[in-house]
């Protein structure tokens, strides 16, 4: 056994040598499917290892030096995905970018990594480059795709793409013998990808991941899931993440399925729905929006076509789950089901292009219950995960037949997890990343030298489950004046599942109860509003509508119940909440540009509303500042009421517990 | 001025080549009403080229009169050197002169794709028996052949998205980029565009903006437009002809005419003392 294991690892010790694997496996089946001119193109392992060839043959050409880095910008595309193995080829280091980055974004990325070479997707990433190639002269020379536009750039110092791979075909007797001696030079501890993580606490941090992290952990996935040659994955996220690269390089190298790039980002659902793959991953916004539009078209839809859904998807609620899970179902209820797979379900899952799915992942931020069992009741077996970049991903993940909405599963094949005393989740794996690229700082502030590393977030292991739940950032979490857990992001991600909030925030730390803000969503509570005949002016006046208050009360209080079936944070329940008059806005400085609340900011300007939470009043006069969008500043003044909501008793098990 | 038949070279480098078409002492009357007085211009291969002008100036009438579509009362128009007499509009587009409309012009019950389809009508050979025969006949062939042709055209317009809608579902914005590609579809010399930006948002002038220039700078197409946004003009035509009452009041690159006295007073008005 060990012996085979240490032969895998001798046959295949980078993504190159996997290619070759692959080739002498695999040779005629797709490896890549691209859809242009409106026709879906393929390319099998073998033309993919020759174009693959070729492009690596022509970047020696152009004086591509072994641990080069070579940043690749651009949407998936098969050639992009060829341009980071031939660059692994040369002994050179792809560094994927986000291709929706500002020109000054890419600058710092570009000088931190010293990239010489550049593979755009298009004029439009060309221009960002030549934008801020004076600032970066590290580069030498850049590589596109698409020809368009760039016919009157100047060329000294740039080619397409495609003529470096017809470059590379016609020195191919130059540059072979060096190119073999290359890709023979790589080892299991070579750097296999650079990634830049995101970055929204201060600058981007590049996250240096080896061939033995990455081919590790496709493996282990791959077996986890029983991942094989014959699926199919739609490559759609930004190639510059973690998961994207796992997925589309990792797993689809190990496993030797095939890759399918979409025609262009706006086709995606159609593509999606023409390839229907059998593997998919999805942030839960995607499966939000899916959900959405159909509910949205079958409200329009005929009186019969709504009662035969209305019907079964009750069904499917009753016992899509546990058929899925292979919980013993009577056979009447089989009966049903089948007759509702026939009438709807399978209808639906064509449409929505998940007819061949086998193995769905969600995962990046909490999906909404409801969102995920509609998923699971329509026998899609949706699962979540919970992972991030420097892990190589995956971290923990749902066993098929184990799968809940609040939990992430259990650690993934290899992975050790653990729980520090504050609460945050600490892992360590053969995923576990090499360091940050010219940062030992950060590494040895992140990575121990056992090799832990910690998440920033924190959770805990359900016991009798095993599987792990996470609650909130860590940094978040807090303790209450009873010592009780404080976990403000879990309530208000409960309360944000309600279409009719948008924003929630909690407060409550080192306070003896929570308390909350509420923000409505005016898209849907304006529509129910209108159903409901109220008549409102404005954003202001249907947010302190009794009936809105009635409703928000309604959700706290649902909310709370939920809360209190929760032994460990059951302190955390809603006892009084007010519904804000303003959206919070990230133009007033209350939350990020990508919609994350600023707790601190929001506690100082709101002061008086959250001292208004505890003391007791009914109502309370408030004047906030306001920045329009063209920058005036500008008032608002309310009398905001401030509502009770009750609050249930903990479960006994809660007092054993503390 | 330039000289009539040899070409020039733009300050962005494209190279603009002889006249391919000139309008000599066009008039054009309906009944009383002087649409067109006495207007001479001249259009040179590759470029793009501006009629602007107030409301009632008689671009669109002179946009007819380029098409074929109005015969001048007085004055002829020379195409390739030759003179023009009356035409049918097939016979227009088959010397390569397409347009799009000021108030769109397609089916709006058929997709985009058919939509571009009718553009290929011209390109197409087979007759309606040997369509009903269909492949053995070589009409699938050519089917195939044209689709290609349409293929390229909607990933050069980027609306890959919408190909299957019908054109009915879309909004006003990708409606004018339709109807553009379908215009491109016949492969024209000279396109023809009137207001091709009318209504639209400054983030769909933009794309439109490049799409016009991309189409005169991949396929080296003529491009005559008419056009009310001035800014637009003034950026992407290399001449601009304006009118004012059917009187030509000035001719020449976007800097000339922009310091034409005659064009400001028409514009802003002139002072009556």
């Amino acid at each position: 056994m060990a012996d085979a294991v240490a032969k895998g690892q001798e046959s295949a010790q980078s993504i190159p040598a996997l290619l070759a694997r692959n080739v002498a496996r695999y040779g005629g089946y797709p490896a890549y499917r691209e859809k242009e001119f409106g026709i879906w193109q393929s390319w099998s392992w073998a033309e993919a290892a020759e174009e693959i060839r070729a492009m690596a043959l022509g970047f020696l050409s152009l004086g591509v030096e072994r641990g080069d880095y070579i940043a690749i910008i651009g949407r998936n595309r098969p050639m992009h995905y060829w341009s980071m193995v031939a660059a692994q080829m040369c002994g050179a280091i792809p560094v994927p970018l986000y291709q929706d980055a500002a020109a000054d974004e890419m600058a710092y990325v570009m000088e931190h990594c010293g990239a010489r070479f550049v593979v755009c997707g298009d004029q439009e990433q060309v221009d960002k480059i030549v934008e801020i190639e004076d600032r970066i002269h590290a580069i030498t020379h850049v590589t596109y795709t698409d020809k368009r536009g760039m016919r009157k750039y100047d060329h000294s110092r740039m080619n397409a793409l495609e003529d470096v791979q017809a470059e590379g075909c016609a020195g191919h007797s130059r540059y072979e013998a060096e190119l073999d001696k290359r890709i023979a030079e790589l080892t299991y501890d070579s750097t296999c990808v650079m990634l830049y993580t995101s970055g929204t606490t201060g600058k981007p941090k590049g996250v240096v991941l080896s061939n033995r992290n990455i081919i590790e952990t496709a493996k282990a996935s791959s077996e986890f899931d029983h991942l094989n040659h014959n699926d199919e994955v739609l490559a759609y996220l930004p190639m510059a993440w973690v998961g994207d690269f796992i997925f589309s390089i990792g797993q689809a190298y190990w496993s030797g399925f095939t890759v399918n790039c979409p025609e262009s980002p706006e086709t995606m659902m159609i593509d999606l729905r023409e390839i229907g793959p059998t593997y998919f991953f999805a942030p839960p916004r995607v499966f939000e929006n899916q959900l959405t539009s159909v509910m949205i078209r079958m409200e329009d839809a005929g009186k019969l076509k709504k009662k035969l859904f209305d019907h079964y998807m009750k069904v499917a609620r009753d016992v899509g789950p546990d058929i899925l899970d292979g919980k013993p179902v009577s056979f009447g209820k089989r009966m049903s089901y089948a007759l509702g797979n026939f009438f709807v379900y399978g209808p639906l899952k064509n449409t929505l292009g998940f007819s061949r799915i086998r193995v769905g992942y969600t995962a990046g931020e909490a999906i909404g219950p409801e969102i995920f069992s509609f998923y699971r009741s329509l026998g899609i077996n949706l699962k979540q995960l919970y992972g991030q970049t420097e892990a190589s991903v995956f971290i923990t993940q749902q066993p098929d037949g184990e799968v809940r909405a609040d939990t992430v599963g259990v650690p993934s094949p290899g992975v050790e997890v653990k729980i520090a005393d504050n609460g945050e989740v600490f892992y360590r794996s053969p995923g576990t990343f090499v360091e940050y690229y010219k940062n030992a700082e950060s590494t040895a502030s992140t990575k121990d030298p056992e090799g832990w590393v910690a998440t920033g977030d924190a959770g805990f292991f359900e016991e009798d489950t095993g599987h792990l739940r996470i609650i909130d950032r860590a940094k978040d979490v807090g303790k209450m004046a009873d010592g009780r857990l404080f976990a403000p992001k879990y309530v208000e991600n409960k309360l944000k599942f309600y279409p009719s909030i948008l924003e929630a925030v909690v407060f409550g730390a080192g306070k003896d109860r929570c308390t909350a803000f509420i923000n409505i969503d005016l898209t849907a509570v304006g529509n129910w509003a209108e159903r409901n005949n109220i008549s409102y002016a404005s954003y202001q006046e249907l947010a302190g509508h009794p009936r809105v208050y009635e409703m928000i009360r309604e959700h706290v209080e649902e909310v709370n119940e939920s809360i209190a079936e929760d032994p460990m944070l059951s302190g955390c329940q809603v006892h009084r909440f007010l519904i804000l008059h303003k959206e919070l806005d990230a133009d007033d400085g209350e939350m990020t540009r990508t919609r994350k609340v600023r707790r601190n900011v929001i506690g100082e300007k709101f002061a008086d509303l959250i001292a208004a939470l505890y003391d007791g009043r009914d109502e309370i006069y408030t004047e906030t500042e306001v920045t329009y969008e063209d920058g005036r500043k500008g008032s608002i003044k309310a009398t905001l009421k401030i509502a009770d909501a009750k609050v249930v008793a903990p479960k006994q098990m809660a007092e054993a517990a503390e | 001025m330039k000289d009539m038949n040899e070409g020039y070279v733009t300050a962005d480098g494209r190279q603009i080549g002889g006249v391919i078409m000139e309008m000599k002492n066009i008039t054009l009357r309906f009944g009383g009403v002087v649409a067109i007085k006495d207007i001479s211009f001249d259009i040179r291969e590759g470029e793009i080229r501006a009629i602007i002008g107030p409301n009632g100036a008689g671009k669109s009438s002179m946009l007819n009169v380029i098409s074929g579509f109005y015969i001048p009362t007085e004055g002829e128009v020379f195409y390739k050197g030759i003179k023009r007499g009356p035409m049918k509009p097939y016979q227009v587009a088959r010397l390569g002169i397409a347009r799009t409309f000021q108030n769109i012009a397609l089916f709006d019950g058929m997709s985009v794709l058919d939509n571009i389809m009718t553009g290929r009508l011209t390109h197409m050979k087979k007759g309606l028996m040997s369509q009903a025969g269909w492949w053995w006949t070589g009409a699938a062939a050519e089917e195939h052949e044209n689709r290609e042709k349409v293929e390229k055209i909607i990933d050069f317009l980027e609306i890959q998205n919408i190909r299957k809608t019908p054109v009915g579902r879309l909004p006003y914005g990708l409606k004018k980029r339709v109807e553009l590609a379908r215009a491109l579809a016949a492969e024209p010399k000279i396109l023809l565009l009137d207001e091709p930006m009318a209504g639209m948002n400054v983030e769909e002038k933009e794309d439109m903006s490049r799409f016009i220039l991309d189409v005169n700078d991949e396929f080296g197409t003529t491009i005559v437009l008419i056009e009310h946004d001035m800014g637009v003009v003034m950026d992407l035509s290399d001449r601009v002809v304006v009118m004012d009452y059917g009187k030509k009041i000035g001719d020449g690159t976007p800097d000339e005419v922009r310091s034409n006295q005659d064009v400001i007073d028409a514009y802003l008005g002139v002072a009556h003392d």
